[in-house]
């Protein structure tokens, strides 16, 4: 049994810890191709649109002030920072649910960011903060695995983690996909794709260094292996609903349950050649809006149900 | 009247370096006679620290402040703007107290608490003692934490107040009295819990050397404690430990008793009330609430009963309490017991209802709401220590010795806007015990708090918290004025 606050702290701890952990690999790797590059300078429409987030109306027009934004800025919430301060909050209020060594490790890789912030340094070098940031969320999560009981709490905490990473990759791929004017399809975007997914080498793998758009989609959307495509992610949320309903003894077959049993079926039995010969932009914006779906009705089970359907017998 | 105090720092100690700076004068030392040897039950550990080198000690206070830091066993200072989170100071000397003084404190917090509890009850009932001009009304009435929704409402086994934390402090003769009395939610148990562990690890030695009375298992003792309160109707009741929250100073204290009694720790959003009953929203559906040990003022338990701008409470909570579904510990309005003008009149409650004399007595008190009181404290407020009734923690406090000119008179306008508001004590030298401090054994002043449990029957873990003035001279041991704490050992026969 867990109160529905702490669950809900665990769920979100580990949404902004993924959500934290791409943003920082996003400008690390956007940067380094210059992706973001053009002959009159740097313009960052485009990397904003990739990283869902609204262009600010003064947006920033080098590198380093788009670090200073978008990883140092605390008071925007889509920040690493902002996304690493509001994991360890939730952190604390449930400290008597994780362990110690969770909370070391978290609270660590806060005051690193925090002294690399005040060093003032960290914006001339996206690439070092940028390792501290995904390094720090590795060893959370191995932490996490090998220190805390695999029971409900755990659960969540991997429901938030995976729930997050399909949506936002289904949301990444639709916009190298859909076309639009902001994207223009170069080879260099194709491996910043890759890149920012963790997954150049993993798809090189598989289908070697030869880049073509379809292979890139059917990699990212649906191969079953890699941890993280969005048919993996789609597994391990279901997976962990399905465990929630039987420890909690409700909601089996719930409405949560049953639309991640749906989301993951159909990227199991997704065929790449239709997705795209149909409109890819329906099929992933689909996707995601069943991810928003998932999310109400975890909330509507465990978090925020009313009161009279949830009266002990 | 000093024993031996250097008189140069080069004069040798006849105890050895480590106690050079050592001073006895007024107050009475924990450790020393007053003609210089070490107390008899203070010998072995006199001989430890005698042997001791200050690099030895000065390592073992590292590892013991390294546990606490580690462990973060923290508290919060309001008003402090910068990183809010301290670990409260620990010395690591502990405190002596012989079986036959313990025996003596058991049988008079004991004869206390009781005496209390059937006054309340009177109080918000018949209201005999009022009747009888024992306690006056008005100053009853008048008390800060006075509950009039609490009038005529039926408390499972009249138990009001089944946590205390009554402050101890001894006098130069050596004589325990009682400060006051904390009887709505007393913190600092979990201090003495750690404290216990902690010195353990650090001082095994010395550990062996004596036999120390068990502490550690005051978390069951609190369950127990809590399970005599369960409404008759609940067979196997739920109980949880409610929280402010992380804001709270002794949010961690919350959090360790919750793991110590294997219960939840829930903040008020956790809970709701349905048709008068409590339930805590769990990811498995609503559970039915029992016993409620709470952290929480009662100013903010209930949004619709007291301060409607709380979000710390549970709307309902006090309409599922007066139905007797629920059990709260501490019961609603006990604070009016613990009024410092009202802790004047415990010696005559405690006659009135147990026809006993006072074991432990009280400290002389004037009160400012009467005439010829107010007017003695006013002529000497330098020598007086004046406290606000309804505060703690150290708080709206004047001490008239360490005062200044300004304070006093800020005082005096205070007391003759609101007199009730105040009471007076002498200054008094609370006893001093061995610190140490800077690579030397000091002595600084002490205080005693036992935790004292209501429930089928009383039951106080021996010891308590002893707090400990860090600064020198200085007489407050509040955790958030400079105080730090340090262990109590209470010694078998």
């Amino acid at each position: 049994m867990l109160l529905s606050r702490v669950a809900d702290s665990l769920y979100w701890i580990g949404r902004y810890l993924e959500r934290a952990e791409r943003m920082a690999r996003l400008i690390d790797v956007r940067l380094d191709l210059g992706l973001d590059r053009r002959a009159s300078g740097w313009s960052f429409g485009r990397f904003y649109a990739v990283a869902h987030v609204d262009l600010p109306a003064n947006p920033p027009e080098n590198p380093a002030a788009l670090v200073d934004a978008l990883m140092f800025d605390t008071s925007k919430r889509d920040s690493v920072m902002a996304c690493v301060n509001l994991a360890r909050d939730n952190a604390r209020q449930v400290r008597e649910e994780i362990t110690s060594e969770m909370w070391a490790q978290l609270n660590a890789l806060f005051l690193r960011l925090k002294e690399v912030r005040a060093g003032n340094s960290g914006s001339a070098r996206p690439h070092y903060v940028s390792r501290i940031v995904v390094e720090g969320v590795h060893l959370f999560d191995g932490v996490t695995d090998e220190t805390m009981g695999h029971g409900e709490g755990w659960q969540f905490l991997q429901l938030g983690r995976y729930l997050e990473r399909a949506g936002a990759t289904a949301a990444l791929v639709d916009l190298h996909f859909s076309g639009g004017p902001l994207l223009p399809a170069s080879h260099t975007e194709w491996v910043g794709l890759l890149r920012s997914c963790s997954a150049l080498e993993a798809y090189c793998r598989c289908y070697t260094a030869d880049l073509r758009p379809e292979r890139i989609a059917e990699f990212l959307l649906l191969n079953s292996e890699f941890p993280r495509s969005v048919r993996f992610a789609a597994a391990r949320v279901e997976s962990a609903l399905r465990t929630i309903a039987v420890l909690t003894a409700r909601g089996a077959g719930g409405r949560a349950e049953r639309m991640a049993g749906r989301l993951h079926a159909s990227l199991d039995y997704g065929q790449v050649d239709e997705i795209l010969s149909e409109d890819p932009h329906v099929y992933l914006e689909t996707i995601a809006r069943h991810c928003s779906q998932i999310h109400a009705a975890v909330y509507q089970s465990y978090v925020m149900y009313s009161i009279e359907s949830a009266l002990p017998a | 009247m000093a024993a031996f105090v250097a008189s140069s720092p080069l004069s040798p100690s006849p105890f050895g370096a480590l106690f050079s700076t050592y001073e006895i004068d007024a107050p009475y030392d924990e450790m020393f006679e007053r003609t210089g040897p070490a107390r008899l039950h203070c010998q072995a550990l006199f001989d430890e620290l005698r042997h001791a080198s200050n690099v030895e000690l000065a390592q073992r206070q590292m590892e013991a402040d390294k546990a606490f830091l580690t462990q973060g066993i923290t508290f919060t200072v309001y008003g402090d703007n910068q990183g809010t989170e301290r670990i409260f100071p620990f010395d690591l000397v502990p405190r002596m107290i012989t079986a036959s003084e313990w025996d003596t404190l058991e049988r008079g917090l004991t004869q206390r608490l009781t005496a209390i509890n059937l006054f309340i009850k009177d109080v918000y009932h018949e209201g005999r003692i009022l009747a009888e001009g024992v306690v006056p009304r008005d100053l009853l009435y008048s008390c800060k934490h006075y509950r009039r929704e609490m009038r005529g409402v039926h408390v499972h086994r009249d138990i009001y107040v089944s946590v205390a934390g009554t402050d101890l402090i001894r006098l130069e003769d050596g004589r325990f009295v009682v400060l006051e009395d904390n009887l709505r939610v007393p913190s600092g148990v979990s201090y003495m819990l750690a404290n216990r562990e902690v010195t353990k690890r650090v001082l095994p030695r010395l550990f062996d050397k004596y036999r120390v009375k068990p502490i550690a298992h005051y978390g069951q003792a609190l369950l127990a404690t809590l399970r005599a309160l369960a409404p008759p109707t609940a067979g196997d009741p739920t109980f949880v430990v409610l929280t402010p929250g992380v804001g709270n100073s002794a949010y961690f204290e919350h959090a360790f008793l919750a793991r110590e009694m294997g219960v939840a720790l829930v903040e008020g959003r956790d809970l709701l009330v349905h048709d008068n009953i409590v339930y805590m929203r769990t990811t498995s559906g609503l559970k039915r609430v029992d016993v409620i040990y709470r952290r929480v003022d009662d100013d903010f338990l209930d949004p619709l009963a007291f301060r409607t701008d709380s979000f710390l409470g549970v709307a309902g909570l006090l309409n599922a309490y007066r139905a007797g579904n629920v059990s709260l510990a501490n019961a609603i309005g006990t604070g009016l017991a613990d009024d410092k003008a009202l802790y004047a009149y415990i010696p005559e409650i405690i006659k009135f209802y147990l026809g006993e004399d006072a074991i432990i007595p009280n400290v002389e008190t004037y009160l400012l709401s009467n005439p010829v009181h107010r007017q003695h404290v006013l002529a000497n407020l330098d020598s007086l220590v004046v406290k606000a009734v309804g505060e703690s923690g150290g708080y709206g406090m004047l001490i008239g010795p360490h005062s200044t000119a300004a304070e006093r008179e800020s005082f005096r306008a205070q007391i003759l806007s609101d007199p009730r508001n105040f009471i007076a004590q002498p200054t008094l030298s609370l006893s001093r015990a061995p610190c140490f401090i800077d690579d030397r054994i000091e002595s600084r002043h002490i205080d005693l708090r036992p935790y004292v449990l209501y429930g089928d029957r009383v039951t106080i873990v021996p010891g308590g918290l002893t707090r400990v003035a860090l600064r020198k001279g200085s007489l407050v041991v509040n955790s958030s004025q400079g105080g730090g704490s340090k262990d109590t050992w209470v010694l078998e026969d």
